[in-house]
């Protein structure tokens, strides 16, 4: 597996099926080079990794901008292009409530916690 | 408000590189955080900020090098005023198109207007499309 200058990667056990569990570094993220660079890494797990059942994890995330939320977006369709699924999950509800604006809660698939979100795999 | 009821404030001119509003923007926050507001508050007020900024670079001057923002801020204990003004041809807010609607929900861009508005107790362009004025008020909620 490709190493991850913007993810913590694991591989964790599902309920019926094994998970890649994405956690974050950046605690803010909102810069182009970062967002850019974030979006490639994760765009590599699924093209370049084959990963197809993927948690992302905000635990550690304090803030996302719109421009983030536009790399989700692009990773949800390559995931569900390669016949995978996507969940998300920890995430704050300051930035829960960006997603609740925007709509995007009725795009992803949001779950409370990890453990949640790795039962419903 | 009376230009004396204002406690801090600045004018900056940065370049039409994205980041390159971040010092202004943190000032701000550090500003924020000295005066007590809540941190609901400058969340919304630092995502706000942070996508008119990266608005006015990246749509208002289409990234070119030559061209300028020019960002000022005033802030009293009860409210904070931001003007952002790019140096492009301007645009008319009322085109964008919905992000919520389900045939644009897939679309990776056009939620930054949406965010402001969301964030913020008032958001006002000019005519032309290159000036955004934004409010917060610190006693009531975004309008």
């Amino acid at each position: 597996m490709a190493a991850y200058r913007r993810l913590d990667v694991a591989e964790k056990k599902g309920k019926n099926q094994d998970v890649t569990v994405v956690g974050f570094v950046d605690r803010k993220i909102l810069d182009e080079a970062s967002i850019q660079e974030l979006g490639q890494e994760l765009f590599q797990l699924v093209e370049e990794d084959k990963r197809g059942k993927i948690v992302l994890n905000f635990s550690k995330v304090d803030f996302l901008s719109s421009a983030a939320l536009g790399k989700l977006i692009t990773l949800d369709k390559k995931v569900k292009s390669h016949g995978g699924k996507l969940k998300l999950c920890h995430i704050r509800p300051e930035i829960y409530e960006v997603f609740a604006i925007t709509k995007l809660n009725k795009l992803f698939d949001i779950k409370a916690d990890e453990n949640a979100a790795l039962d419903a795999f | 408000m009376s230009e004396s009821s204002w406690t801090w404030r600045t004018e900056q001119v940065i370049p039409s590189e994205t980041g390159a509003g971040k010092r202004v923007l943190d000032d701000l926050l550090v500003q924020l955080e000295a005066h007590n507001w809540a941190e609901y508050d400058i969340h919304g007020i630092h995502l706000a900020l942070e996508e008119a900024l990266v608005n006015a670079i990246r749509h208002g001057n289409r990234s070119d090098i030559s061209k300028n923002v020019h960002v000022a801020c005033k802030l009293s204990p009860e409210q904070l005023w931001v003007q952002i003004r790019d140096e492009g041809a301007g645009f008319n807010p009322e085109e964008v198109p919905d992000c919520t609607d389900p045939e644009n929900l897939e679309i990776p861009s056009g939620r930054g207007i949406m965010l402001m508005r969301a964030f913020m107790s008032k958001v006002e362009y000019n005519d032309r499309g290159n000036c955004v004025v934004m409010e917060k008020h610190r006693a009531s909620g975004a309008a």
